[in-house]
């Protein structure tokens, strides 16, 4: 595939169809800029500014682009909110949708077959390989983004956090509590799924 | 299509496989494909519903067998012979051997940060208003189309409830087909597990997906 993606590479610059400095530039946004931080800044403010958190459940698009998060694969935002009945799950079975804009590229396992085919079908299965069993009375809400809609979980605010800043409450945002396969960790606890980079 | 891409609710492809450290590329190519697919696509001569359909065409054991990367790989080289910006004896040689067709625009470095912070949003102004309104009851329409369809098999022939309203929509089954943008009222449209998969399905779950005016019709309450 190296040789592959390189030749195509070298027949599209020597065309004058592609930049070379554009395409670093493309890279380094996705490796350096944009990531699940952003969404974790999203999360933490909606915690700590209720006034905020209104706004982003009515209209995720602009209270988002309020913290100049916008763009490709997040044109159009919709913020669904975990509380202690309800959790959220976010896929897309028919290719890899994911709201970039906030979390950045998409892991390999949210683009990946046993994903995409058991999120639907067995969410709590699925969820129970994250180490993140459910009560059976909590409304497990899946979202297939099968449009240009691209959602972000709100995770609940994890107890004992009370009065910290929202520099402080985005560290425990992990990017997997953002997809609903993960919840915010309690202080002072990790969660096995969670990785942010 | 009903293609390989479809995967909601298919078995047999095991656990989910998370990894240690989760490097956000796995091999200096993976960051080429990425960015020549964004560059080659903001020359402006195919859609993303094109694009997708030509990733979702591919051989479903090459689909499968592929990564995402490499299936994005796959789709641009079909996509370039396609619009005739490639030949593939060049594809084969690595060397450019046709005369270039001229892009609409090529994407240079320094519009790289506004390109990427625009987008390229799918919301329309349409006449008239939509059909449904939140809380009605509404029923997916039984399709099986040859081109691209955002309405997967699983949520075919399904009664559910508008739970959103999003305006309309640039419409993917006919853009894809460059039949135009042709757009849609998009609504969320929820199911529960149970009319999705069955008595043994659990209670307490539901799935939405993005829908079309056109995939809905009305179903009695």
């Amino acid at each position: 595939m190296e040789a592959r993606v390189r030749a195509l590479e070298t027949i599209l610059v020597a065309k004058g169809l592609v930049d070379p400095a554009a395409l670093d530039a493309i890279i380094d946004t996705y490796e350096t800029r944009i990531g699940p931080r952003n969404g974790a800044r999203v999360v933490a403010k909606a915690w700590a500014d209720p006034a905020y958190a209104s706004r982003l459940k009515a209209d995720a698009t602009a209270a988002i682009a309020e913290l100049g998060f916008t763009g490709r694969q997040g044109e159009h935002m919709v913020a669904v909110f975990n509380d202690a009945g309800t959790h959220h799950l976010v896929v897309c079975t028919l290719c890899s949708c994911y709201p970039w804009a906030v979390l950045g590229l998409p892991p390999v396992w949210y683009k990946s077959a046993p994903y995409r085919s058991r999120a639907v079908l067995d969410p709590r299965g699925v969820l129970a390989e994250f180490g993140l069993v459910l009560d059976p009375a909590v409304q497990l809400r899946v979202w297939d983004s099968t449009a240009e809609m691209r959602y972000l979980v709100i995770p609940e605010r994890p107890a004992g956090t009370d009065g910290w800043s929202e520099d402080a409450l985005a560290d425990l945002v992990t990017r997997d509590a953002m997809i609903g396969t993960g919840v915010a960790p309690m202080p002072g606890s990790r969660n096995a799924g969670a990785v942010l980079p | 299509m009903n293609g390989a891409q479809d995967l909601g609710g298919q078995m047999g492809f095991g656990p989910v496989a998370q990894e240690i450290g989760e490097p956000l590329f796995h091999a200096a190519w993976e960051k080429r494909a990425l960015a020549l697919t964004l560059a080659a696509g903001a020359m402006g001569h195919w859609t993303i519903d094109e694009s997708r359909h030509a990733r979702e065409s591919l051989h479903p054991v090459d689909y499968l067998s592929s990564s995402y990367y490499e299936i994005w790989t796959k789709a641009l080289e079909v996509l370039l012979l396609r619009h005739g910006f490639v030949a593939r004896e060049e594809l084969a040689s690595g060397q450019v051997s046709v005369a270039p067709t001229t892009p609409r625009r090529v994407l240079h470095a320094d519009m790289v940060p506004a390109v990427l912070a625009k987008g390229g949003p799918t919301h329309r102004d349409k006449a008239g208003a939509p059909r449904f309104a939140v809380g009605d009851r509404v029923k997916t329409i039984v399709i099986h189309p040859a081109g691209h369809t955002r309405l997967p098999r699983y949520a075919r022939g399904k009664a559910g409830v508008i739970e959103m309203r999003h305006g309309a929509h640039v419409f993917p089954d006919s853009n894809s087909r460059g039949g135009g943008e042709q757009p849609d009222w998009l609504y969320t449209v929820r199911f529960e597990a149970r009319e999705l998969w069955g008595r043994e399905a659990d209670p307490n779950s539901a799935v939405s997906i993005d829908a079309w005016e056109s995939y809905l019709l009305e179903e009695p309450a």
